[in-house]
């Protein structure tokens, strides 16, 4: 039938979208089901996957976040220093870390470092036919691979991110006293200028990325096609979508924090 | 009553046909042999007759129960339960020794304590020769001990039914004999039925209480079944060219003799 063809790029887009909706309905399939299979969730998986993207995640994260609050620090103390405000670098930096940096980073680097590991794991799985094995055996793989990684990163993705604003924290501290500035007087700041809300807030967002950066990478390693690239596309995918979609989120919550007044 | 019957079974990816009008039964009790060249479709049909690729056309019931189609859904859950499934690479869980492997469906499916489940599961592997490398990764076996891993981890809950797909492809012939005798214990002691894909003349002859045979051309537009029925029978009368091509295939030492 000529002229009813769609175009293979506008069938892959639906392809990728409906293969996203199914894939909503299987967490959410799985999560009601929960209760019943709750011997294929197992809490040791829980906590290897803790391990593997927490733990080990640790030194990255306290690098790049006191990093990022000895740039932030010293990039801002230049300009407020002409209007004899560099005290209130304190304010800046804290704020934005806690509210912005802080989870926002703690997903990026969840994204490259578990996000594809997560695709690479469960795309070997596929290709290796494990997947197919578990199914013909009456087993679930969201239930038994994906829920506990989702676990796992919305357990730890708050912890990472308290350690990111922490090393961030430090790392403004040092910029600030390096300027002459005591560590009483920087703290007074801070506590001054960022409340627990702030915190809380930064680590809700953080558990939701952790658990959405986890979903996309095993997304990804589920719909791993065939060939010798397969694997690695998914990885790729991985990657990208938990980046895209912790940004969307994070504006998503601009507006809901903004419309909470919190 | 047959433990499987299959009719009118047809495959289709895209506009290829790779069978159609595949139909048989297997009576519970019997090795049921998978007979076909490389590329034939037997994979395939496996792939059916476990539910895993829903039929472009056919029905499939297991003991009874139709598990194709819509609503079909609890039925195959519990088909699932009564059988194992060997794939054609073995299908090994990567992350877990072999040990693990076959404990995991012990571990998902019956209330054995831990000690009890590595017992049992270690004896499925002494069953395949396997019970010195429990503690192996997948990824440090040959194939050859793979497959026969992944026939201990498709035995560790006695399934009435068993799929194999090439399990003796790749063995040596002491352990593909083996093989072969495991497969009839089990038969004879437990009643247990099989559907196995081989292509091993001898291992057909010795274990085959019936077969069927597909050819990629068995239509013009399509492969499908060339021929069906007792493999000593087949041997014996079979007319159709590629079945007597096959049962009559000779070393081609003799050949050039
Ligand atoms: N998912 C699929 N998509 C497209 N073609 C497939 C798919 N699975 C198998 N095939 C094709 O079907 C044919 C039969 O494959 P298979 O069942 O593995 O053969 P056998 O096991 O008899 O060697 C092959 O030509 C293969 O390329
Ligand atoms: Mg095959």
């Amino acid at each position: 039938m000529p002229g009813r063809r769609i175009s293979p790029r506008l069938a892959a887009a639906f392809a990728a979208a409906t293969g996203g909706l199914v894939f909503i309905g299987a967490l959410v399939t799985a999560l009601v089901r929960l209760p019943a299979n709750r011997r294929q969730f197992r809490l040791s998986d829980v906590a290897r996957e803790a391990e593997q993207a927490g733990f080990r995640a640790l030194p990255l994260v306290l690098l790049l976040g006191a990093l990022i609050g000895l740039i932030l620090a010293f990039q801002s103390a230049i300009p407020m220093r002409r209007f004899g405000a560099d005290i209130f670098v304190a304010n800046l930096v804290s704020v934005s870390l806690l509210r912005e940096l802080g989870p926002l980073l703690s997903a990026v680097i969840l994204s490259g470092r578990t996000g594809s590991a997560f695709a690479a794991e469960l795309g070997t799985m596929k290709v290796n036919q494990e997947l197919d094995a578990l199914e013909v055996m009456g087993l679930d793989p969201v239930t038994l691979l994906v829920l506990p990684r989702m676990a796992a990163t919305l357990l730890v993705t708050p912890v990472l991110t308290l350690m990111m604003d922490a090393a961030g924290l430090i790392g403004m501290t040092l910029v600030m006293v390096g300027f002459g500035y005591s560590e009483p007087a920087i703290q007074a700041q801070v506590q001054q200028a960022a409340s627990a809300a702030d915190l809380a807030g930064g680590l809700a967002k953080a558990a939701v990325f952790g658990a959405v950066v986890a979903a996309i990478g095993c997304r990804a390693g589920l719909a791993t096609g065939n060939g010798p690239r397969a694997v690695g596309l998914a990885a790729t995918a991985a990657v990208v979508g938990g980046i895209v979609a912790t940004i969307l989120l994070d504006g998503a919550f601009a507006m809901l924090f903004y419309r909470l007044g919190w | 009553m047959p433990i499987i019957e299959a009719s009118g079974l047809a495959q289709r990816f895209g506009d290829r046909t790779i069978f159609r009008d595949v139909s048989f039964t297997v009576a519970a009790g019997q090795v049921f042999v998978l007979l076909g060249g490389s590329g034939c479709g037997k994979s395939t049909l496996m792939r059916q007759l476990v539910g895993l690729l829903p039929p472009t056309e056919g029905e499939i019931a297991i003991a009874g129960a139709r598990i194709t189609g819509p609503g079909a859904g609890p039925a195959l859950a519990a088909a699932r339960r009564r059988f194992g499934v060997m794939f054609q690479s073995g299908a090994l869980f990567g992350s877990l020794d072999l040990l693990g492997n076959v404990m995991l469906p012990l571990e998902m499916f019956t209330d054995l304590p831990r000690p009890d489940r590595a017992a049992r599961a270690s004896a499925k592997l002494a069953e395949v020769g396997l019970a010195d490398a429990a503690g192996r990764l997948p990824a440090e076996i040959s194939g050859g001990m793979a497959k026969r891993a992944a026939i201990a981890r498709a035995l560790a809950l006695d399934p009435p039914l068993l799929f194999l797909d090439e399990p003796s492809a790749g063995l040596d012939p002491i352990t593909a004999a083996e093989l072969d005798r495991l497969i009839l214990t089990l038969r004879d002691r437990r009643g247990t039925s099989f559907v196995v894909v081989t292509h091993e003349l001898a291992s057909i002859l010795a274990i085959g209480d019936a077969c069927l045979m597909l050819d990629r051309n068995a239509w013009p537009d399509a492969g499908g079944v060339i021929a069906a029925g007792p493999p000593r029978v087949l041997k014996a009368e079979s007319r159709h060219p590629v079945v007597r091509a096959f049962f009559d295939r000779t070393p081609l030492a003799a050949e050039a003799a």
